[in-house]
């Protein structure tokens, strides 16, 4: 434990620190690139990338043992990494382009092929009885003990770039995930930019081998961003959002696995991520659950004081216990059962609001349908007043008031 | 195949196009254009030319090619033969005098953005990239916004609004682009008639001011209220013209076939011009 603590104040040591901040750095740059993975629904394409370095990682290390005498060379390794992912991306693209095939099925294909090569190769280098071969096994669930200096500061450096470039093009890949039809009629190359793209999340995937390893590395572009969602409906900030548990995530979860340096880093990390995810799922206040649960006692409300001003309006007697309780603690109903004046006035409102609804569905029948909140809501706070003016003068020919009725309403 | 496109249809067209003006006068002119899916022909040399300052409709029965017509034409799609040019220039380099409105059943409106994020895409292209939009940018498309009567939703996420609330967002979109040329991929499916009515306000505005506006349009009985030329489509280019002259019983019994009731067809027709 404090360990844990030393490592996440960065006064466990140099190395550590760095360790943590490359990290930190690495999962920053792949929850933002994870959002524009998630928002152009290719989420999976990044788990083939990932599986396909394992054989371009391995041949990498055999090639290098080979001419050099030593493969442990993390440059050498990455590249390697790189080739054999940018090889399997093509291999989806080439299937999906000149068969019938889907995209899910070309990925599921290329995906296990590429990893049963590179366990096949990781099996062979593991018979060939040389030194400096254990790492490898570092890159399936990603390792940071013993990560050297040199290469925390690779992994630091290269996640920086990336994000630049990736906070550089945000407008245009926003664009590409929103509208792809319309950016190429912009005269944006949306293949090349759907490239750039996979370019960055395959630089992500190479550079977070060593932390996160390949079998969990999609889990650090993709958790965050989908955390995120919970929390807002704007793309920058969804990248800032998204960013932040990314680097936090992966910070924390390397400072835990510097206190039990036995642990897989990977599955760490991802555990920690978790936990973000979870936490939005429930407290976020613009999806989450418990903010759906509030909606939900809000909206029955409405419903009630809705219902209830309507009874009052039409001189009804309103029976139920809830609708009453509710209209007497907003004021519409005094403690004998009578409406008050302000109920009164409230209720001529809601009847007239209730009128334009009901006229806007029996003339847009395929509208309304298609309007989630009809008749809860004043009716100019949900269509443009243009339209509420032509219900107005639908409703009452010789009256012209504009868009005004309704918005003393219940809201 | 081959003798289908040397029929009498064939020889209509070539007439048509066949008037003798400087290729920079015209605004879109689109030229052989064939499209296949899986080997079967969507559209089969098509060749059209889009009169300059005016309001046209694209109509057809369905299948008949409209909307790959214009993504075709835009290069969304591949085509095995044709090209498209505007002004005289092929399309590919003159894409910013043009403003293209999809479906909007094309992209998922989950998206998180807000109305004036979707508008400001449209001046994507005047912003430049690794730059963001500026307040006067804003501004301009909180204007686009007004212009069809969507100022007060601006900040809505998209996904919150109606469907004519959403098809609005996508033509103040394309307004933000401030081309020459409109191609709108059915702008009238499924809104309520008020935004139907402010659609046909904002392409009447466009059309007065000198735009060329084509649009893939389904309710035949509008189309002589809205428009004043047609494209006739049924995989094949059928007819196209003044809406007077070319929007006859007969040019639709060749496009529609047996799928509109002749009497349909003469009230269609023949229904006063006022």
């Amino acid at each position: 434990m404090e360990q844990f603590f030393a490592a996440l104040t960065l006064s466990a040591g140099y190395n550590t620190a760095l360790v943590c901040a490359g990290a930190a750095l690495l999962g920053a740059a792949s929850g933002a690139i994870g959002v524009f993975v998630l928002l152009r629904k290719r989420t999976l394409i990044s788990d083939a990338v990932s599986h396909a370095t394992l054989p371009g990682v391995a041949l990498a290390f055999i090639i290098a043992q080979v001419y050099f005498g030593s493969g442990r060379s993390l440059p050498v390794l990455l590249s390697g990494a790189a080739l054999s992912a940018g090889l399997g991306v093509l291999a989806v693209d080439w299937i999906k382009a000149h068969t019938r095939l889907t995209e899910d099925a070309a990925i599921g294909t290329v995906l296990s092929t590429f990893f049963a090569v590179g366990m096949v190769l990781l099996t062979i280098i593991q018979s060939m009885s040389i030194a400096g071969q254990a790492g490898l096994e570092g890159f399936l669930l990603g390792a940071t003990s013993g990560m050297l200096r040199s290469e925390a500061l690779t992994i630091a450096v290269a996640a920086a770039l990336i994000g630049l470039a990736l906070v550089l093009r945000m407008k245009e890949f926003s664009l590409l995930c929103f509208d792809d039809g319309f950016a190429a009629a912009c005269g944006y190359n949306v293949r090349w930019l759907d490239r750039t793209l996979l370019l960055l999340l395959l630089g992500i995937v190479v550079i977070g081998l060593k932390t996160v390893g390949l079998v969990l590395i999609i889990a650090l572009a993709i958790i965050p961003p989908v955390a995120a969602r919970f929390w807002t409906d704007r793309v920058p900030v969804l990248v800032a959002i998204a960013a932040g548990i990314g680097a936090s995530g992966s910070y924390i979860g390397a400072a835990l696995s510097a206190s039990a340096p036995n642990m897989p880093t990977g599955g760490l990390i991802v555990l920690v991520l978790f936990s973000f995810f979870v936490v939005s799922l429930l407290i976020s206040p613009v999806r989450g659950i418990l903010a759906a649960a509030l909606k939900h006692y809000r909206f029955q409300r409405i419903v009630h004081l809705r219902q209830g001003l309507l009874a009052i309006a039409h001189d009804e007697p309103v029976l139920e216990p809830l609708t009453r309780s509710i209209l007497r603690r907003s004021g519409f109903m005094g403690g004998d059962g009578q409406p008050t004046r302000k109920g009164q006035s409230q209720a001529r409102l809601i009847e007239r609001d209730q009128k334009l609804w009901n006229l806007y569905r029996e003339m847009y029948p395929e509208e309304s349908h298609a309007l989630a909140d009809w008749s809860l809501k004043p009716i100019g706070k949900v269509l443009p007043a243009d339209t509420v003016c032509l219900l107005e003068q639908e409703l009452s020919p010789h009256v012209v008031r504009g868009g005004e009725t309704g918005n003393g309403g219940a809201g | 195949m081959h003798d289908r496109s040397s029929s009498g249809l064939h020889l209509l067209h070539d007439t048509d196009t066949s008037k003798r003006v400087s290729p920079k006068d015209l605004p879109f002119a689109v030229q052989g254009m064939t499209v296949a899916y899986h080997h079967k022909p969507v559209l089969w040399g098509v060749s059209y030319s889009a009169p300059k300052g005016c309001l046209t409709a694209i109509i057809g029965p369905n299948g008949a090619g409209k909307s790959t017509f214009l993504k075709a034409a835009l290069g969304l799609i591949p085509k095995l033969s044709g090209d498209t040019k505007v002004f005289g220039e092929l399309i590919e380099k003159a894409l910013r005098r043009i403003a293209y409105v999809p479906q909007r059943s094309a992209v998922d409106w989950d998206f998180p953005a807000t109305a004036i994020d979707v508008v400001l895409m449209g001046l994507y292209g005047q912003i430049g990239w690794f730059r963001w939009p500026s307040r006067k940018h804003r501004q301009k498309a909180m204007d686009c916004l007004k212009s069809v009567g969507m100022q007060d939703f601006a900040n809505r996420q998209i996904g919150q609004l109606s469907g004519g609330q959403q098809q609005r967002v996508f033509l103040a979109r394309a307004l933000a682009q401030n081309s020459e040329v409109y191609l709108m991929d059915e702008p009238f499916a499924g809104v309520d008639a008020a935004t139907e009515k402010a659609i046909v306000a904002v392409l009447r505005q466009l059309v007065a001011d000198g735009k060329t506006v084509l649009v893939v349009h389904h309710d035949l009985e509008t189309v002589r209220d809205y428009y004043s030329h047609i494209l006739l489509l049924n995989g094949q280019h059928v007819a196209d013209g003044p809406v007077e002259t070319t929007f006859t019983s007969e040019n639709l019994q060749k496009a529609y076939g047996g799928r509109l009731a002749s009497t349909q067809l003469d009230g269609l027709s023949e229904a006063s011009n006022s």
